[in-house]
């Protein structure tokens, strides 16, 4: 090998065989494993494709058919990608249209980033603390009781309401993120334009809509890619908040790996749930690192 | 976060009046963005406040209430820094967090640097295969790292717990997660570098370390910042990672011993208001003093 070649070995190797070691090697190890029982987290014996068929066939906990609508972890995902990702995106291109308009814009912005710092550990305590059907701790029970002598309602403990009010947790963590790309976006817009519009007659609704929305549509792809994968890797704010329960009915695929492979000691079943999360997350990654490209070429 | 906020209000008006038409003409503005504020506002600032009362106080009225009667205590967050679980948890994070940053940073760099500035064969097919590794969720490498620990520990002393009952396991796993994103951002800093001075330095006869030492690594703070700072709140909040890779429960950092805390002791609020917001500390210190480098940090790690 070349003098340069021999160097650049010396500067990527490390990087190299830390990532062969504990990245690259356990992919193919966790692919092989989810053809396996997997007990003790060994290869124990290869039962070929029988994981995967009993998660989506036989398995109620990962994807439940029979109901409608679906129930299950895999189905919760689909009901968090849709209510979580929307309800972000809408709030936080609200809160960047609406703090342009007033003085204390970076105040706002700050208060509704913050939680974007802070772990998903505290993010759940603090709505566990919120929720509680305890009146003289959860301000939501307290309110309804003070205001009309409503009787509590333990948010997290109901089957109807708990997925509702994760998901409603973890866009207050997370509406900043998109809050503040999308200002940043919005800034960038040329006010000559928008004044233009303005003196010709045009509504403030008008100019959102025909100006600004379209000169977005870029950076809410951004945000919705960030937004998805974040659904997909969920994790954190449901084993703080609920532990998947109550029944199993606040499960998703991320928690449900977890579960399965190191309280229940299913390293095969568990390692098949980690694939699917993988083969969901590879199509939108695809997608994103093809814009990033794209964008790098361009710019 | 925000400097124009002033040029892009409308042209304001001189005169008290015209301020005042142009106040009120806002007014669903205005109230939509304080009741918003306030929601994003009040479930912190109920723990916050909880967190200085005396347990009985917790256990009897809301904390809404103690806005009038003032009775507050540090009494929670002695027994959280004092005790020794969650007082050493607090030193354990710390522990984990900067190694775990550190560790990546330099490999990352110096990678990074070769992917830049030296020709080799192959050169940009290995930064797309590491850029590609991006995909890979944390879960999909759980079970053989624990695995390849074990194992380690059994072939170096002859003890299966030597890894995951120290930081070492932890710290390699989150150096390793971590490469894929921080060669991605470095890489991508590195080459917009002038090619000029780079090569200034190749014909005064500096050796690649050398460059990379002296020349790129100093005027590559920016985003060493960036990446430094995304890290170690990423470390600093994760939970799943620690959770697998720390099995020693003297080591355990904050976010395990909350979540234990939380399910051994039921609601115990006045400890986990206190120990939340001990949790909450660190990053909040570092968002407020380093805002800009977490803003860019985190913008540029949107794609991981």
């Amino acid at each position: 090998m070349s003098r340069s070649g021999w160097q650049a070995a010396l500067f990527i190797g490390p990087a190299v065989i830390l990532l062969t070691v504990l990245l690259v090697y356990p992919v193919l190890w966790t692919i092989r494993l989810s053809f396996d029982t997997g007990r003790g987290l060994e290869p124990r014996k290869w039962v070929g494709l029988d994981n995967y068929q009993r998660l989506f066939t036989e398995d109620k906990r990962f994807l439940d058919l029979t109901k409608f609508p679906p129930e299950g972890a895999l189905a919760n995902n689909v009901l968090w990608l849709v209510l979580y990702t929307s309800i972000c995106l809408i709030m936080g291109l609200l809160i960047a249209v609406l703090a342009t308009r007033v003085r204390y814009e970076s105040v706002i912005k700050a208060i509704i980033f913050v939680p974007m710092a802070i772990s998903a550990v505290a993010v759940g305590l603090i709505w566990k603390f919120v929720y509680s059907n305890d009146t003289d701790i959860g301000v939501i029970n307290a309110l309804r009781h003070g205001l009309w002598g409503a009787d509590p309602i333990p948010f997290l403990g109901r089957e109807d309401t708990v997925n509702y009010a994760i998901i409603f947790a973890y866009v207050w963590a997370s509406a900043g993120f998109a809050m503040v790309v999308l200002s940043a976006a919005l800034k960038g817009i040329s006010q000559e334009i928008i004044e233009a519009a303005r003196t010709d007659g045009a509504s403030e609704w008008a100019i959102f809509r025909r100006i600004q929305l379209p000169l977005l549509a870029l950076p809410i792809s951004v945000v919705t890619v960030w937004l998805m994968i974040n659904v997909i890797k969920l994790f954190d704010i449901i084993y703080i908040m609920t532990a998947g329960g109550p029944n199993g009915k606040s499960q998703v695929i991320g928690y449900m790996m977890y579960d399965q492979t190191f309280q229940g000691g299913k390293g095969g079943y568990g390692s098949a749930i980690a694939v699917v999360m993988l083969l969901l997350i590879i199509p939108i990654m695809a997608f994103n690192i093809k814009r990033f490209r794209s964008q790098a070429i361009q710019g | 976060m925000t400097t124009q906020a002033a040029e892009l209000v409308r042209p304001k008006s001189s005169t008290l009046a015209g301020r005042i038409v142009e106040f009120i003409s806002k007014t669903p503005v205005h109230i939509a963005l304080i009741f918003l504020a306030v929601v994003w506002l009040v479930p912190s600032v109920g723990l916050l406040i909880t967190s200085f009362r005396t347990r009985s106080d917790i256990a009897n009225t809301g904390w809404w209430e103690s806005l009038s009667t003032l009775n507050f205590t540090l009494d929670n967050y002695d027994q959280v820094l004092g005790g020794a679980d969650m007082g050493s948890s607090f030193v354990n994070s710390i522990l984990i967090s900067v190694p775990a940053t550190i560790i990546p940073l330099f490999i990352g760099s110096l990678a990074a640097f070769a992917l830049s500035w030296i020709r080799f064969p192959f050169r940009d097919t290995i930064f797309l295969a590491i850029v590609a590794l991006m995909v890979v969720p944390i879960q999909m490498s759980l079970v053989p790292v624990l695995i390849f620990f074990r194992n380690m520990g059994d072939f170096l002393a002859n003890d299966k717990a030597l890894i995951t009952g120290s930081y070492m396991g932890i710290w390699l796993a989150h150096s390793a997660f971590a490469l894929p994103f921080c060669i991605f951002l470095l890489r991508n800093f590195f080459i917009t570098l002038p090619r000029d001075l780079i090569e200034a330095a190749r014909v005064d006869g500096a050796s690649n370390f050398r460059i990379f030492w002296k020349v790129v690594i100093p005027l590559s703070v920016p985003a060493l910042a960036s990446f430094a700072i995304f890290q170690f709140l990423w470390v600093w909040n994760d939970l799943l990672m620690a959770l697998v890779f720390v099995q020693e429960s003297s080591l355990l950092p904050l976010t395990v011993r909350i979540s234990q805390v939380q399910s051994t002791y039921g609601v115990e609020w006045h400890l986990l208001s206190a120990g939340a917001f001990v949790l909450m500390a660190v990053p909040l210190v570092v968002f407020f003093s380093l805002q800009r480098y977490f803003v860019q940090g985190l913008l540029a790690g949107s794609v991981k």
